[in-house]
């Protein structure tokens, strides 16, 4: 299991890594933390002519908060987010979501913007920018563009991105600071912190009366991508959570589901789980507003 | 083609020519000659290869040594304390057995040192966490939770 | 019987020998040896589980930077013999390479050695094979059946054995019994899987003529397959036993990996190296383990008292058979487990299918074999609405029954299985346990208490082998220990095997310390190698403590009564008048008047003149090879026979959850009471009971290697294959009880098996135990947490 051969580079400015990308064409690949591109290599299922390295990329590492977006750029290691205070207040799906990303050495290493640009349909990241609808900033030789999430990742391991483009950044929307928001992330994984059979993310907001007036939900491994389920976010505005109300809206997503069977677990059991596992994750995160309500 | 690498191991400068594919674990093993770091998979689940990139715990089989330019990486090698014995979390191991054949250990070395830095006490769950990205098929794990919490204590004390 | 013999050394709390050198990094295991002009190899292997090879290309591949040389299946077995067979199948025959017919997905085809492995890997690539596919069968039912494509087309059909054993009076049990029970079993296909992969290094001394091997192995009769497959003499093989093995549990068997590295080596006159890779090892290192189907009959009375069973089990052996079908052989040691059941039948078959060959896996195939046992003591508690404890109290052999000799024909040294079960119990604290899964039931929880006991055997002299291959007539497995005493003093001793965590130094040493009464830190233990070394049959099958144990004793015994002789003669005295004692000969009454080791080694090396008269060999060493007690007897012809001594015993109570939605197995409380006898190093005892059952738990909810309907294997990844990490595995409890056994050295029974041995068959029940109130049960492992919430959804 040793990588083909490669040329590696290494820039350290954004344009370099365009240029580099677009001088290589279709046989570069970026490297960043290397935690789902390295083993592709080992096998090779992956063989890049010429490697990227973004690490040193100062421009690409970093999370900021201007009014309207929370910026967690590319590079920046799982392990940071994790610990960021700004991600932990402004998006707490994703604080929610890195224990669930790996283990210890990988999100020391592992980056937010390599788990979305795999477009891997397993890996939590994905997932939460589908519930939050992130905003993606793309960046090639010939300029500048944002996709919104659901366009971008279009089929498992696919994405819109363009072999010459750069995932620069990818933009959250800050949740709401009038409520008492709590995200939950539940997980099926055949050993805790591996690759999951499903996941489901849900941030909620409360009001002062305990209303529903902010939800986000996301749902993977019972479709080939991840989906946000708005059905079940409509359906659920304003209302108080009961957990009746919650256990009848999570079937709204039945219809869309399409799971497929894999060793680990049948079709009909994704398909089962899907909706009692959201249905968890809304009632746990509930239930942690409620309590930060009283 | 073979590129120039400088990088500090185990505190020490080391600088070689290596191919770019040349992973961080193979170039420690093969080239520097320090084979305590193990290779369990080479893609990245059993944690063998751990090993610090300054100072915290990564996957040496997932980074390419090219990568490495510039950081400081410390082995199993160089746990030990200056004179050359052992160090704490080295002796909590052997004292509570927490290993049988030792193909683990440098890893879970690693990965104990990394929760040890970041707590001075940490709870079963938390070790249990820690050590959760590494594979051991000996133990069951048991008398490794042991000696992480019995190097905690110890360094607490010290 | 409890064990109260004062003892210096052995069951105290000492630091492993071994263990200083892993922690700091300096281990040295195969992978960590470099030979000067070394090559490297890399594998092409078959896409298909069946296909004729109808043409191989090499040109691009050769001519690749750093190849040296392309090896093809023809050319090595022209030069080589065929692996060896377990079972009577001359029909069957095995080379490292395919020949013309590739068997299994991941078969080896041809073998690149060049001056690195990704060089090699580069290559190997770009070998075009030209296939054309054939038939194939994967299940293993229909593998049984006339018009299955049979695997090995020589052998005519996949039947690889068949027999059934009748061992007392079944029909007249059946029949007199008032209940019966049937029930099917089945152990999907796991392995021990170590974190360190098979490697070897062979090198040809040109000048010495000797092929000098270093491997990451745990086999009997290695350098004996060598020889034979490489058609040179045994005298030749030299196996470096000085090699740190990265864990077996039974599975590090790589012969194949071995002649094809050393046929390299003598071809290129050049060290060669092959360390399998996970992918390699996964699917074509042959490692696979147990793959079993049962059914099973009891016949048992009101009271619970089982009479009589029946065992039917199939075994998948794969396509490549080497020992694999010898894993029906060992069960019929304990066939009947813990318990007077009366009469056995046991109807064993092995099948070939076109899947990865199977090996020796931790408890030699008694752990399915106990599954289905403990699952039917269950059932039988279950339809009588008994307690599963009191079932098993009811049916265990008596204390005062020891030696107890169980139907299939092996006598049972000593035990006590109604204190070690009250021990587990009172350890699990049950009565909570029982008042914890009632309350989480009530609140809809699906909870269960699991409850399981196994037999460990140990020690044996391989009786399957004459049991299942009647041309086979091997009726001993020795074990030897060399020990020599310098002119200082200090003492030395060589073994005859390599280790894979069993702490075989720590073991000797504590022996010899024990037994000359010196510090076993100060004690030097050696890795031998096989041309130097004594007779030896490799750590399997729980025996070393046993077999080493006794080789050691045996040897340090021999100095002992020459250091006394020598003593004595010096002191001017006989021996009645002395004692020894630390290290020391002192004459009894004479104000401590004596005479140290120190001096008496001095003395046998260098002044002859001092030695008594009769001792006509200088120097002070011993040697011991150890015939394996109870050992020595062919199997009758109705399959008796005595197939190990020595019986540990192990009950586990296990407390699960499962989460009715998804179906995981939460282990919130283990508990394991065990009696292995006179324990030798308490932490490497505790360490090898709770390391087996984390494995038992592997076996039994996570791991399997899954294959389609196509024949490909879909678990061949560490992230498919799952085996549990430090989440999975909860803080297990261990008690021990010590019924020492009256056969051995220090009464020290087999400890390396019995926590995989209990481990599957406790979680299964108590995953039945929480499953019981929804009228569902899963006998099947792995008990994936999918299939058990589709389960509790049907049952909905
Ligand atoms: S060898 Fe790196 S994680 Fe297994
Ligand atoms: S000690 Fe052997 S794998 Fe951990």
């Amino acid at each position: 299991m040793k990588a083909a051969t490669f040329e590696y580079v290494r820039p350290t400015h954004i344009d370099e890594v365009v240029s580099e990308l677009a001088r290589a064409g279709t046989d570069a690949r970026i490297i960043a933390g290397g935690q789902s591109l390295v083993p592709m290599m080992a096998m090779r299922l992956v063989r890049p002519e010429l490697l990227v390295d973004i690490n040193h990329v100062s421009e690409l590492t970093g999370i900021g908060k201007n009014n309207d977006s929370v910026c967690v750029r590319a590079a920046t290691r799982q392990a940071d987010a994790g610990r960021s205070e700004i991600i932990a207040r402004v998006v707490p799906m994703l604080a929610a979501a890195v224990p669930f990303i790996g283990h210890n050495q990988t999100r020391n290493r592992g980056t937010i913007g390599g788990s979305l640009a795999h477009g891997d349909p397993t890996a939590e990241v994905l997932l939460v920018a589908m519930a939050l609808g992130v905003t993606l900033d793309l960046r090639s030789e010939k300029g500048e563009r944002s996709v919104n999430i659901k366009d971008f990742a279009v089929a498992p391991m696919e994405t819109v991105m363009e072999e010459d483009e750069c995932l620069v950044a990818a933009r959250f929307q800050p949740a709401p600071t009038d409520l008492r928001v709590t995200a939950v992330v539940e997980e099926v994984a055949p050993r805790a912190g591996d690759y999951a059979i499903l996941s489901v993310s849900a941030e909620i907001g409360l009001d002062l009366g305990g209303f529903c007036r902010h939800l986000r939900l996301g749902v993977s491994g019972a479709t080939p991508v991840p989906f946000r389920p708005h059905m079940v976010e409509i359906a659920l505005a304003d209302s108080l959570l009961a957990d009746d109300e919650v256990d009848d809206a999570v079937h709204l997503i039945d219809p869309v589901l399409d799971p497929e069977s894999d060793v680990q677990a049948s079709a009909a059991y994704r398909r089962r789980v899907a909706p009692g596992l959201l249905g968890r994750a809304i009632r746990t995160a509930r239930d942690r507003a409620v309590v930060s309500l009283v | 083609m073979k590129r120039a690498v400088t990088l500090t191991i185990n505190g020490e400068a080391i600088s070689s020519e290596i191919e770019p594919r040349t992973t961080l674990v193979d170039f420690l093993r093969e080239d520097v000659m320090l084979t305590g770091t193990h290779v369990g998979c080479e893609h990245g689940v059993c944690g063998a290869c751990s090993v610090l990139l300054d100072g915290t715990p990564i996957r040496s089989c997932l980074l390419f040594a090219i990568q490495a330019e510039g950081h400081e990486v410390t082995t199993v090698e160089g746990l030990v304390e200056e004179d050359g014995s052992l160090g704490l979390l080295q002796d909590s191991f052997w004292e509570t057995h927490a290993m049988q054949c030792g193909y683990c250990t440098p890893g879970m070395l690693i990965a104990a040192y990394g929760l040890l830095a970041e707590s001075a006490d940490p709870t079963e769950a938390e070790i249990r966490e820690a050590i959760s990205g590494n594979l051991c098929r000996c133990t069951g794990y048991v008398q490794i939770v042991d000696a992480v919490r019995l190097a905690a204590a110890r360094m607490r004390q010290q | 019987m409890t064990d109260t013999t004062p003892r210096i050394y052995v069951s105290t709390k000492r630091r492993p020998k071994e263990d200083g050198r892993f922690v700091s990094g300096a281990g040295r295991f195969v992978a960590d040896i470099a030979r000067p002009g070394m090559l490297h190899v890399a594998l092409v292997t078959s896409p298909y589980p069946a296909a004729q090879i109808i043409n191989v290309d090499t040109s691009v591949a050769a001519a690749c930077p750093g190849v040296v040389t392309i090896l093809a299946g023809p050319e090595l077995a022209n030069a080589t013999a065929p692996l060896a067979n377990a079972v009577d199948t001359p029909g069957v025959k095995i080379f490292p390479l395919a020949q013309s017919t590739v068997r299994y997905v991941g078969e080896w085809v041809v073998a690149v050695a060049a001056e690195t492995r990704a060089m090699a890997e580069d290559a190997a690539e770009l070998v075009e094979i030209d296939y054309d596919p054939m038939p194939f069968v994967v299940d293993p039912t229909e593998a049984l059946g006339p018009s299955s494509p049979p695997v090995h087309s020589d052998h005519g059909n996949n039947i690889l054995y068949d027999r059934v054993f009748t061992w007392g009076p079944v029909t007249d049990d059946f029949t007199i019994s008032p209940h019966q029970l049937s029930f099917h079993v089945r152990w999907g296909r796991s392995a021990t899987v170590p974190i360190e992969t098979f490697g070897v290094i062979a090198e040809w001394g040109a000048g010495n003529q000797i092929l000098d091997v270093w491997a990451s192995i745990q086999m009997p009769s290695y350098p004996e397959q060598i020889a034979s497959s490489l058609k040179i003499p045994l005298n030749r093989v030299r196996v470096h036993y000085d090699v740190d093995v990265g864990g077996s549990y039974g599975v590090k068997r790589g012969i194949k990996h071995t002649i094809l590295v050393g046929y390299l080596a003598r071809k290129l006159s050049r060290p060669i190296r092959l360390i399998e890779d996970r992918l390699e090892n996964m699917t074509g290192g042959d490692m696979h383990g147990p793959d079993r189907r049962f059914d099973v009959s009891v016949a048992f009375d009101a009271q619970g008292v089982i009479r009589s069973l029946k065992l039917r089990a199939l075994e998948d052996v794969g396509a490549q058979t080497g020992r694999a079908p010898f894993q029906l052989g060992k069960p019929v040691s304990a066939i009947v487990g813990a318990y007077r059941i009366n009469s056995v039948e046991y109807h064993a078959t092995a099948v070939s299918t076109n899947k990865t060959g199977q090996t020796a896996v931790r408890g030699f195939g008694m752990s399915p074999t106990n599954v289905a046992l403990e699952m039917a003591v269950d059932k039988v508690a279950r339809y009588l609405s008994l307690s599963r404890l009191t079932v098993r109290r009811r049916n265990f052999i008596r204390a005062y029954e020891f030696p107890y000799r169980i139907p299939s024909g092996s006598e049972y040294d000593s035990g006590n299985y109604h204190t070690v079960l009250a021990k587990a119990r009172d350890l699990s604290n049950l009565d909570k346990l029982l008042a914890r899964r009632d309350a989480a039931r009530a609140l809809g929880y699906v909870a269960g208490i699991g409850l399981a006991t196994c037999l460990e055997p140990g020690g044996g002299n391989s009786a399957f082998e004459p049991l299942l291959n009647p041309k086979n007539e091997t009726t001993t497995w020795p074990e030897s220990c060399a020990i020599k005493v310098d002119r200082t003093g200090r003492v030395t001793a060589t073994i005859a095997t390599s280790s894979s965590g069993q702490g075989h130094q720590t073991l000797v040493a504590t022996i010899i310390g024990e037994e000359l009464e010196i510090d076993p830190d100060q004690i030097q233990v050696l890795h031998s190698d096989t041309l130097s070394a004594l007779p030896g049959n490799t750590p399997v099958a729980s025996r070393m403590a046993i077999m080493l144990g006794g080789a050691a004793a045996g040897a340090a015994r021999k100095i002992r009564e020459r250091v006394i002789q020598i003593g004595a003669h010096n002191l001017g005295c006989g021996l009645d008048d002395v004692i020894y004692c630390n290290g020391r000969v002192v004459r009894v009454g004479y104000g401590g008047q004596f005479i140290t080791l120190d001096h008496i080694a001095l003395i046998a090396h260098r002044e002859f003149h001092n030695l008594p008269p009769g001792l006509s060999e200088p120097g002070l060493q011993a040697i011991h090879v150890e015939q394996v007690p109870q050992g020595g007897t062919l199997p009758k012809s109705d399959g008796r026979v005595q197939m190990y001594p020595c019986y540990s015993f192990a009950a586990h109570m296990v407390y699960a959850e499962i989460d009715r939605l998804t179906g995981k197995v939460s282990l919130e409380d283990y508990s394991i009471a065990h009696d292995c006898g006179t324990v030798i190093n308490p932490d490497i005892v505790r360490g090898m009971v709770i390391g087996g059952a984390a494995h038992g738990i592997g076996a039994a909810l996570y791991e399997e290697f899954v294959y389609n309907s196509a024949g490909q294997l879909l678990s061949g990844t560490f992230v498919d294959y799952v085996m549990p990490s430090a989440h999975e595995v909860p803080y297990i409890r261990v008690a021990e009880h010590c019924t020492p056994s009256p056969l051995t050295s220090h009464g020290q029974k087999g400890v390396g098996e019995g926590g995989y041995l209990g481990a599957p068959a406790a979680v299964m029940s108590a995953v039945n135990d929480a499953l019981n109130p929804f009228g569902v049960e899963c006998l099947e492992l792995p008990l994936r947490a999918s299939k058990l919430a589709d389960l509790l959804a049907e049952a909905e």
